[in-house]
């Protein structure tokens, strides 16, 4: 049996303060992804990462193919985008993302062909430079949920001193499984990519962490830790207690290294660089085949959901179309949410382009939409205790009421994630992520004037 | 909209625990019941008479400060029978009913609604209360009825730690009737063996954190055990007598008169059981425990200053000012 402190598997180095105990709700863990039916028609925002959006670089009425460059810049922190079916470009205009920013995007009508683009073709890598090249080539953007640009999180200077990559595959939000399916599924690529990025990137370490929830990964990542490649033993699984929110960036960098990222800085500001397992397994894909991030998975759940499933989707599919494809709803949904029930947004509708980072569709009943009534606040220290970042809500709600901006940089909350832990844990209801997300806001704007 | 129908966009997160006040208050009230039916047992059906008047006055006066100050209804989280109940286990079975509701009173109105309500208290609401009926009604305060005595005529008693100060000449009651309760004192804090019963269900239920229980009891074992030169009945006898019980797992604990994070509780704690110890070996007074916790309350505001957690990652710049200094 694959346990943490045996043979060569790890346990958490520093475990994390915090978190909260969720429901997982594995529901389609044992599904395997299934494509949808290519769909009729797709809308590709260019804004689909974290930066500046691309442009348009086709035209109301050019063909395109499969894998073809369809938005790009030259500013630095973004990812070129590409058409995700073959077809004709019928519009290029501004479309209102889930988010409710306003963005160009180029909607693409399917011939129905998915015909691949001939420009596409592996690329040579042989150095770290041609792979950042490669990557950013590929428009791979960080495919847990946060959409950062792969090629610049690869990009660090030589003087930060990068010694570990950490792959994350604890996927600690309820009802999401598809990291885990990637884990089942493409395991070869997970271990051509480890061994790739180490050789290339220099990594002195690699942690692949999942939570304990998921046995049955354990033995797959376990052989990939094990391989012959690793010849200094470099390579590791590590197995971390279920707890929301285990995957995020900084408890990762925790776990896997026991260093505690400082306040305002990044993972690689401690030597390490945490990746989803996921854009991992794309990564050695994309060397092999040259085919640009083009489709996702993603887990389609939730109480309103006919029949649950784990999709692979193309880019820009309308959400509408793929729940049609998991049966429809079963119940009225009340909320329906891009992304985990924790950390993920609700949307006004279905009429909604999928896009790059999102990685799960849940829609929800009434029973499960609306939340208990807020109370007020007994003081109990639940959210403190629960917030993985060592802050106190109260104390926060309570500095930014009175629009004190200088407590509310001595309590840290710029550190704050959002991650909802607080919220979770408050027996009274307050909704203190936006207390939080109101309180930023205050400091930003230095308080009282 | 789907379906014509409109969509429920909330901000994250989108899931609840399903804790909520209400239900953590009925554990509290659940914890209490033990120790209200050996109660009962011990000091006869007058005992629901003063719990009825603390917890109906606690109620009622919520309800009508929460409307004379036009703010929302909150009887419903039941904090305020909470309240009633430990405020009725602080008093003498004899006091009179009248002295009961103004002390609940006291302590909705004045500590607990006039400073914001819930959560908001200066202090533990009850202490609170407590004291300001010993300070106004001494006498009343002071007659206690002894145990079982009201099957047949109701006797007083003196209570173990008035025993213990020299103030009176009479037998102890033994280590055994100590930890049933067979002994004078409020009518809620003579009982041991239910009262750690009740500490230990909320514990479980995650109520209370073990903390601050044991840093105040520690403390004040530690304490007599090095005042009564290693005689542990002697520390026996102090753990069980006065409210120690009482206080270390209901009143200390008073989540808006305490710290929240773990290292301020067991500072809260110990300070707590220090004050009980200094007021019962070198004051007049021969129980501490309320005006340890009501001084101990007063400081928390500071404590959690001083002992402030430092947000995920903040690196420790004193040391290096300092050597900083020392260099120059």
């Amino acid at each position: 049996m694959v346990k943490a402190g045996i043979d060569g598997v790890l346990k958490a180095v520093k475990k994390v303060r915090g978190g909260v105990k969720v429901d997982h709700h594995k529901n389609t863990a044992e599904m395997e992804v299934v494509r949808i039916p290519t769909p009729s028609k797709v809308v590709i925002p260019m804004q689909q990462h974290i930066g500046s959006p691309c442009e348009p670089v086709v035209k109301v009425g050019d063909e395109v193919a499969v894998g073809q460059l369809i938005g790009d810049t030259d500013k630095f922190v973004s990812a070129p985008i590409h058409a995700s079916v073959s077809g004709k470009v019928v519009a290029v205009g501004d479309v209102k993302l889930p988010n409710g920013v306003m963005s160009k995007a180029v909607t693409i009508e399917s011939d129905g062909e998915m015909r691949l683009w001939d420009g596409i073709k592996p690329p040579h890598v042989e150095t770290k430079e041609d792979l950042i090249k490669a990557v950013r080539a590929s428009g791979l953007v960080g495919l847990g949920g946060a959409g950062f640009p792969t090629h610049i999180k690869l990009n660090f200077p030589a003087d930060k001193n990068i010694d570990t990559l950490v792959i994350n595959a604890a996927e600690c939000e309820p009802y999401i499984t598809v990291d885990y399916r990637e884990c089942m599924e493409n395991s070869w690529d997970i271990l051509s990519s480890v061994y790739l990025l180490k050789d290339l990137l220099g990594f002195k370490k690699v942690v692949i962490a999942v939570e304990d929830n998921k046995p049955e990964a354990f033995k797959v990542l376990k052989n990939i830790a094990d391989h012959k490649a690793d010849v200094d033993d470099e390579v590791k699984l590590m197995v971390l207690e279920s707890k929301y929110p285990q995957g995020a960036e900084k408890m990762m960098v925790q776990s896997a290294t026991g260093r505690r990222v400082p306040p305002g800085k990044l993972p690689a500001d401690v030597g390490c660089v945490v990746m989803n397992v996921a854009s991992v397994a794309f990564i050695a894909r994309y060397l092999k085949t040259g085919k640009p991030l083009v489709s996702r998975s993603m887990t389609v759940d939730g109480s309103a959901i006919a029949e649950p499933k784990n999709v692979r989707v193309p880019v820009g599919t309308n959400i509408g179309e793929i729940i049609d494809f998991c049966g429809g709803f079963k119940t009225e949904p009340a909320k329906i949410i891009t992304g985990g029930p924790m950390m993920g947004l609700a949307i006004v509708g279905t009429d909604l382009p999928v896009l790059k980072q999102n990685n799960a569709i849940l829609a929800f009943s009434k029973d499960d939409a609306v939340l208990k009534p807020e109370t007020d606040c007994i003081r109990c220290g639940r959210c403190a205790i629960a917030c993985p970042m060592s802050l106190m809500p109260t104390n926060i709600v309570k500095a930014a009421k009175a629009k004190d901006a200088d407590t509310l940089d001595q309590l840290g909350v710029t550190v704050c994630m959002e991650c909802g832990s607080c919220a979770f844990a408050c027996p009274a209801g307050k909704p203190l992520v936006q207390h939080m997300r109101l309180a930023k806001a205050i400091l930003r704007e230095g308080g009282k004037k | 909209m789907v379906n014509g129908k409109k969509l429920v966009v909330s901000a994250s997160p989108h899931i609840r625990t399903k804790d909520t006040t209400r239900g953590i208050m009925l554990d509290v009230v659940i914890a209490l019941i033990p120790t209200l039916i050996a109660a009962v047992i011990l000091f006869g059906w007058r005992v629901l008479a003063v719990t009825a008047t603390t917890v109906i006055s606690a109620v009622l006066s919520e309800f009508l400060a929460r409307k004379v100050m036009k703010r929302h209804n909150t009887i419903g989280d039941l904090s305020a029978v909470v309240t009633g109940l430990i405020l009725a286990f602080n008093l003498p079975v004899s006091i009179p009913l009248w002295m009961a509701a103004i002390g609940s009173f006291f302590a909705i109105v004045v500590v607990k609604q006039m400073f914001g309500g819930i959560g908001q208290n200066f202090a533990n609401p009850a202490i609170v209360a407590r004291i300001i009926l010993l300070l106004s009604f001494g006498q009343a305060m002071g007659n206690w009825t002894a145990p079982f005595s009201w099957k047949t005529e109701a006797v007083t008693t003196a209570t173990p730690l008035a025993i213990l100060g020299g103030e009176t000449e009479a037998e102890l009651p033994t280590l055994l009737d100590m930890f049933l309760g067979i002994r004078g004192g409020c009518l809620g804090e003579t009982c041991a063996v239910t009262l750690i019963i009740g500490g230990i269900y909320l514990m479980a239920r995650r109520v209370i954190s073990y903390k601050i229980p044991v840093a105040f009891i520690g403390t004040v074992a530690v304490v007599m055990l090095i005042a009564g030169k290693g005689d542990l009945e002697f520390v026996a006898y102090h753990l069980m007598s006065g409210g120690v019980l009482l206080g270390a797992f209901f009143m200390a604990t008073d989540y808006s008169t305490s710290p929240i994070k773990s290292n301020a509780k067991i500072v809260f704690g110990i300070g707590c059981g220090l004050l009980t110890c200094v007021i019962r070996l070198f004051a007049s007074l021969p129980e501490g425990v309320s005006f340890a916790i009501l001084i101990m309350n007063l400081l928390v505001p500071h404590i959690e200053r001083i002992m402030a957690p430092k947000p995920f990652g903040t690196i420790k710049e004193k040391k290096s000012k300092k050597k900083e200094g020392e260099a120059k």
